[in-house]
């Protein structure tokens, strides 16, 4: 991997189906490194699905990702371990393990994969979740706390190793807006601190306009992407109307088909 | 990249401040200092302001985080005033993000040890309160039972075939094979006792006594307690995860009614005919060991017709019906009281198995007590 591409995803002619339904052909777009980048679209557009893909959950039809440089799906099993260590996600859910701690939930990926001594890791657990102002919360089961903490754990969780590239899948779903706002910003705060590059699947307009820096729209009808770039310009530029529609939350026939 | 060694200094500068300074690459792989060795210098040392200097500080990642709020949580409890100094920009963001909230302090005590679990004021307690629960789910279970007669209960039976699938037609190779098994088990052990006296034939006796009245139906709800009991918690356990049981109660709709009668009826119908089927398949083993033992078909089945008798029938559909109940009830009880994590989901199904086999043994044996004591 060269270093120049180190952090950077690119998704070259990529087309997802589940079986006979294809659900996006033929998304081609680069994601460099330290963008905050939003996959958006409708409901039930493949936004998820992408996501799923990009973290090698799905193999594609056809098309392929590429990270740093390197093809993830052509990699073997090795390399793509190797790969997945550099990533930190968090899942639409949590995805917190039920039955372990917090400070379990966050220690297993540092005990698997550094060389840490236990007295360590107990203190890199506590600064993780400093960091997602839950220190103390350690002993704590996911069940006994509330559904945005668990957000917040879930983060700690995914820059347990220092990550190259964040995932977020719905990060702030059922949230409050002001805990959403202190999310996003906590987002922005860890990803300009760390440097690292934050892949983000969203429809919260507030936080895709404050974060992100680069977005791709996918459409419900044609099945593929329909708009690439800044989402603030995309708001304000973009050709397609249903993209300014949904960037501006209005309805159909308040949106004249051209800018 | 020139790697150094992370290291840190701690000298005092005037009466009582004192300077800690880094160098070095403080990440993951080198041998960083432990913090405790810092806490015992700064207590020996007692400083009253402490600045903290990273100008010559190298690569640093989580481990040198971590330790800078150890040291942060550390003088902030002894009210050591601290200041950062020529720390690299990303180090006071994440600080600063890191310290923005109070740690919380939980007040919660010990978990109770394994050992005081065993302390008989604490086990009589979870008994008697084991008890008393198990006695008003029954309790509310035969209110739904009744409303159910009364027409009033809402019920839903669309699910309701689908559970006698799950648990009749999808449990029959599992019920062939043990009830074959249990009837040749049967079989040779009456064969070994009857050849000393000559009697071989009278294992049919035996074979189809002991199926109808006892062997056919109680390997039957073992079979069903681990198969569908357990089930029955997994599936109301994850509904309680996922909230889908409050949902459902604040409908209006009582999950007994809903969730727990539709599965309960289902294993009273379904219990009775495969323990018919099952009391057929052991006869047929009996008849397999029988005949190596030179018993001809027709002498197993004329004396095998001889020892059948109607109440021996009714006894297991009987106790079919009683087990086919506690069955359910300890499966749907083990759910819908469940927790709400993995653990709590796999803990049910565990506890539903337990209780059921537990329900099953002590009903098996007061049923035949009271049948013993009024001869039947």
């Amino acid at each position: 991997m060269t270093d120049s591409k180190k952090g950077q995803i690119e998704v070259v002619d990529l087309t997802m189906a589940y079986g006979q339904t294809v659900i996006q052909h033929d998304l081609s777009f680069t994601i460099n490194r330290g963008d905050i980048f939003v996959i958006m679209g409708g409901s039930g557009c493949g936004k998820s699905t992408l996501l799923k893909h990009m973290l090698g959950l799905i193999t594609p039809v056809r098309g392929d990702i590429l990270y740093g440089g390197a093809s993830f799906f052509q990699s073997d099993e090795h390399e793509q371990g190797a790969m997945r260590q550099r990533w930190g996600i968090t899942y639409q859910s949590g995805g917190l393990f039920s039955a372990m701690t917090l400070a379990e939930n966050i220690t297993l990926p540092l005990e698997l994969y550094t060389s840490y001594t236990a007295a360590e890791i107990s203190d890199i657990v506590a600064y993780k979740l400093a960091l997602v102002g839950l220190a103390g919360y350690q002993s704590y089961y996911p069940s006994e706390i509330s559904g945005g903490m668990q957000k917040r754990a879930a983060l700690a969780r995914a820059i347990a190793l220092d990550p190259e590239i964040l995932f977020f899948d719905e990060p702030s779903a059922g949230l409050d807006p002001i805990s959403s706002r202190l999310l996003d910003e906590l987002i922005l705060q860890i990803k300009e601190s760390m440097g690292a590059t934050v892949v983000i699947v969203t429809h919260e307009l507030p936080s895709i306009f404050a974060i992100a820096n680069n977005s791709v729209y996918l459409d419900n009808v044609s099945k593929t992407m329909i708009a690439y770039g800044n989402p603030a310009q995309l708001r304000d530029f973009d050709e397609e109307p249903v993209v300014r529609q949904f960037l501006t939350r209005s309805a159909a026939a308040d949106i004249k088909d051209t800018p | 990249m020139n790697s150094l060694q992370p290291e840190y200094k701690l000298a005092p500068d005037a009466m009582d401040t004192s300077t800690l300074s880094f160098s070095g690459d403080w990440v993951q792989g080198k041998n960083t200092a432990s913090f405790s060795i810092l806490q015992s210098e700064l207590r020996s040392s007692r400083p009253s302001h402490l600045t903290i200097d990273g100008s010559s500080l190298g690569a640093w990642d989580s481990i040198f985080m971590a330790f800078l709020l150890r040291c942060h949580d550390y003088c902030h409890t002894q009210g050591i005033a601290l200041q950062n100094q020529n720390m690299p920009a990303g180090v006071d963001k994440l600080l600063a993000v890191a310290t923005a909230v109070q740690p919380y302090r939980p007040t919660a005590q010990d978990p109770p040890s394994w050992w005081s679990t065993l302390n008989p004021r604490h086990l009589l307690r979870t008994v008697t309160l084991d008890i008393r629960e198990s006695l008003s789910f029954t309790g509310e279970v035969t209110i739904a039972l009744s409303r159910l007669v009364r027409g009033k209960a809402n019920t839903r039976f669309s699910d309701f075939w689908n559970f006698c699938f799950q648990a009749g037609p999808n449990a029959f190779a599992i019920i062939t094979l043990t009830s074959v098994l249990v009837g040749m088990i049967l079989g040779y052990l009456g064969a070994v006792q009857l050849k000393q006296f000559g009697a071989e034939v009278y294992v049919a006796n035996l074979v189809v006594i002991g199926m109808l009245r006892e062997m056919g139906v109680l390997m039957t709800a073992i079979v069903m307690a681990g198969r569908t009991g357990a089930a029955y918690a997994a599936q109301l356990g994850t509904m309680q995860t996922n909230e889908e049981i409050d949902a459902i109660t604040t409908m209006g709709i009582s999950p007994i009614e809903f969730l727990v009668l539709p599965r309960m009826l289902a294993l009273i119908i379904i219990m009775p005919l495969l323990t018919i089927y099952a009391d057929i398949l052991g006869i047929l083993g009996g008849g397999i060991v029988a005949g190596s033992l030179g018993v001809s078909p027709i002498q197993y089945i004329v004396q095998g017709e001889a020892a059948l008798s109607f109440i021996d029938i009714v006894v297991g559909l009987l106790k079919a019906l009683v087990f086919a109940i506690l069955i359910a009830i300890a499966g749907c009880r083990a759910g819908i009281n469940s927790g709400r994590s993995s653990a709590a989901v796999g803990q049910a199904a565990t506890n539903a198995v337990v209780t059921a086999l537990i329900y099953l043994i002590v009903a098996d044996a007061t049923i035949n007590i009271i049948f013993q004591q009024l001869s039947i």
